[in-house]
């Protein structure tokens, strides 16, 4: 009985310590660097006593998740890692915390992390001094390539004859195109090979990151410069036009079968299996990539190529204290650590991507990983989908009107890009924009 | 006894009142409350994600912009092709399977077993996995296919022609067996003197299916089709898994669509009047439905 006393006693004394001891519950996409910020925040835990819970949640169900947490003001995160195109959602429907008086209070300065990073994941008007996040996963879309298979002196003189000139790293997208068609259907160590895992996933984002990664390239604005939400010429352009076209051709002749509504995962996946010869994906899965690749012998990575412009579809986030926690100080603790150049040199140690100044203007960065020059060259031409608050209904159109053309080859480019500006003038209508 | 003290005093209606009394209070919170709340708000511009924004009566407007717009008409004309080859298929194979373990054989309880097993499984389940037996490099469906006849790579549901078709496949699957289940019971209900009476007639085979068989099993065939119908009408988990209601919108049923206007566009008010035109559609057939059906049994 007394035995019984006093485990009875232990148990009730640890769940009183478990409850009062100090914790906070972090949001972010379940990959790779979510698993890199969770083994770096031991530190943080190690340090300040403060628990940290993780939630993470697939990729495909993260923006429905976290959004509606948000619009119903749960109390489920005290911080949240949130995408880039977020960040006017948060400031305007008061999701996010305004920090501008915690980093005076505390010495954070914005000038210390990379300028297109601050413009993109932390203000809100865009390019304002209005901070609602830190810079804290810095991302583009870009590629990796089979560098083994082009490393082969019967493929690259078999390829140098063909187009008259290397098998390579490509120069603008119309090589990316020579090289993909050269390796579609390709028989390489008895196996069937093909061009590249592209983004086609219709369901959240994919498409439309994808397709971006070649408008981009191909000189596409959103909007008229001096005429905001005017889009009319601007994103149906013939350039944007030619761009979509560009993007449907790599789909039909280089993708391998079956890769009808891809994204992240299903890239990586025709990838590591040796389907292709290119994948096109974000820089957070490059550690991973490389990690398999010790000596670097199969796969080498670069930027998004250039066309008309250089340019890179921007990926990545920013961490925001959640305005509905009841632990905002706690969350803020977390930032301010978080925000230390000691921690960001780790975080990109483990796999993280920080935009930190220091981090990123080291001499060592650039050939720090064979993908750090890639990643400083993206993050100096990234240009981002609408951050507006009404980005949601704003990137639904798109990926309908682009699936239901690249995919599913309905209509014409024009036609798709019409359709797209058509749903974004009445968003734009609703929001009192226009 | 102490039911009785205790409800002493009270008429037979007050008891009956306080029987169902939780019920239908629980009915009104969860069912008529909603979508009372929902055709409150289609006759508004409310946006549930927009905070402090307050919703302004726009009156007709959202029920309009729904039926002029061209894309709901062509998600119904999706939804309302799903519906119809599915229903025809599990009337056809769930009629055939019923009459086929009707029979007595050995391991027809094995078989019944096995045969309802798809539909014993989560219909996102069944999207995640047909995904991958649909996989144009590695898909058991695609090996199975040009084992028969040799139609080469070919994408199930990345093709807009047979898309639509990946889905009523799976469905079909799926559900036959609730249709064979509910047509079996029809068949075991029939009595056994019918047939011997159309037998001492010299009424064929085919004569005692026209005219014993079919028309004793037809109410329950229509019953099952009823509830595959409302079934099929708000089917969204299947679908969205397998295809997402791609590619582009070829597999986007009316389903899909409203929740997309509903919880990604957050499009309350108008999302609400489209909620609340399919569910008058649903409600007009299924009454039009009953009728038929009742009136096919008073036969």
């Amino acid at each position: 009985m007394k035995k019984i006393m006093i485990l009875l006693f232990v148990s009730l004394f640890s769940f009183s310590v478990n409850s009062n001891a100090k914790s906070i519950t972090l949001g972010w996409a379940a990959w790779d660097p979510a698993n890199a910020l969770q083994e770096l925040t031991k530190e943080f835990t190690a340090e300040t006593g403060i628990e940290v819970n993780f939630e993470f949640v697939p990729w495909p169900n993260f923006a429905d998740r976290m959004l509606n947490e948000l619009n119903n003001k749960g109390k489920t995160f005290d911080l949240l890692i949130g995408d880039s195109q977020w960040i006017g959602a948060g400031a305007v429907y008061g999701h996010y915390v305004k920090l501008n008086d915690f980093f005076d209070k505390e010495g954070i300065s914005m000038s210390d992390f990379s300028p297109a990073t601050v413009y993109a994941y932390s203000t809100w008007p865009k390019g304002s001094e209005n901070y609602y996040a830190l810079p804290a996963m810095g991302d583009a879309l870009a590629w990796a390539y089979r560098k083994d298979w082009f490393d082969r002196p019967e493929l690259k003189s078999e390829f140098k004859k063909k187009h008259g000139y290397d098998l390579g790293v490509p120069a603008n997208w119309n090589q990316l195109y020579d090289m993909c068609t050269f390796f579609q259907g390709r028989e390489i160590d008895g196996q069937k090979r093909y061009g590249a895992a592209i983004n086609t996933e219709r369901g959240s984002e994919g498409i439309t990151m994808g397709v971006t990664a070649a408008m981009y390239a191909w000189g596409m604005e959103y909007e008229n410069p001096n005429k905001p939400y005017d889009m009319e010429g601007y994103f149906n352009s013939p350039q944007a036009v030619e761009a979509v076209e560009f993007y449907r051709k790599l789909y039909e002749d280089c993708a391998p079968p079956g890769h009808s509504d891809a994204y992240m995962v299903a890239n990586l996946d025709a990838y590591k299996s040796g389907q292709v010869a290119f994948q096109m994906n974000w820089y957070a899965f490059w550690p991973g990539v490389s990690k398999e690749d010790s000596d670097g012998r199969v796969s080498g990575f670069f930027a998004n190529p250039k066309q008309n412009v250089a340019a890179a579809t921007l990926g990545g986030q920013g961490i925001s204290v959640v305005k509905y926690s009841d632990k905002q100080d706690l969350a803020l603790e977390y930032i301010k650590w978080f925000a230390r150049p000691d921690v960001q040199q780790k975080w990109w140690d483990l796999g993280g991507y920080s935009c930190h100044n220091d981090v990123l203007n080291s001499p060592s960065f650039p050939t720090s990983t064979v993908y750090a020059q890639g990643f400083l060259d993206s993050m100096g031409i990234v240009k981002d989908f609408w951050q507006e608050p009404t980005f949601v209904e704003l990137m639904l159109p798109m990926q309908e009107a682009i699936h239901d053309y690249v995919v599913n080859g309905k209509g014409t480019a024009k036609e798709a890009l019409d359709k797209i500006i058509e749903e974004w003038v009445e968003v734009f209508e609703a929001d009192g924009k226009l | 006894m102490s039911v009785k003290k205790k409800f002493k005093g009270l008429s037979d209606k007050a008891v009956g009142w306080l029987f169902i009394g939780p019920t239908v209070l629980l009915l009104l919170a969860i069912n008529i409350y909603p979508l009372v709340y929902a055709i409150k708000m289609s006759f508004t511009n409310f946006y549930a994600n927009k905070i402090g924004r307050e919703p302004q009566f726009v009156g007709l407007k959202n029920y309009i912009k729904v039926l002029n717009k061209e894309a709901i008409w062509e998600k119904m004309q999706v939804t309302a092709s799903f519906m119809f080859w599915t229903l025809l298929l599990q009337a056809i194979i769930g009629l055939g399977l019923a009459l086929l373990l009707n029979r007595k054989f050995k391991g027809n309880e094995l078989l019944t077993t096995l045969i309802v097993l798809p539909m014993m499984l989560s219909p996102a389940v069944v999207g995640v996995f047909w995904t991958y037996l649909y996989n144009p490099q590695v898909g058991l469906f695609n090996y199975v296919v040009n084992f028969f006849y040799d139609l080469g790579s070919f994408d199930m549901i990345g093709s807009s022609t047979l898309a639509p078709w990946a889905i009523v496949i799976v469905d079909t699957w799926m559900w036959t067996p609730f249709t064979m289940l509910i047509c079996l019971a029809g068949l075991r209900s029939v009595p056994n003197y019918l047939y011997e009476a159309a037998e001492v007639d010299r009424a064929s085979k085919w004569q005692q299916f026209i005219y014993i068989t079919l028309p004793s099993v037809l109410p329950f065939l229509l019953l099952a089709l009823l509830f595959r119908g409302i079934e099929n009408f708000k089917m969204f988990d299947m679908v969205v898994e397998l295809t997402s209601g791609g590619p582009g919108s070829a597999t986007e049923l009316a389903s899909i669509n409203l929740k997309r206007e509903a919880f990604e566009k957050w499009k309350t008010g108008y999302s609400s009047a489209f909620a609340v035109i399919l569910f008058v559609t649903i409600f007009g057939f299924g009454n039009v439905y009953v009728k038929v059906m009742n009136k096919i049994k008073e036969r």
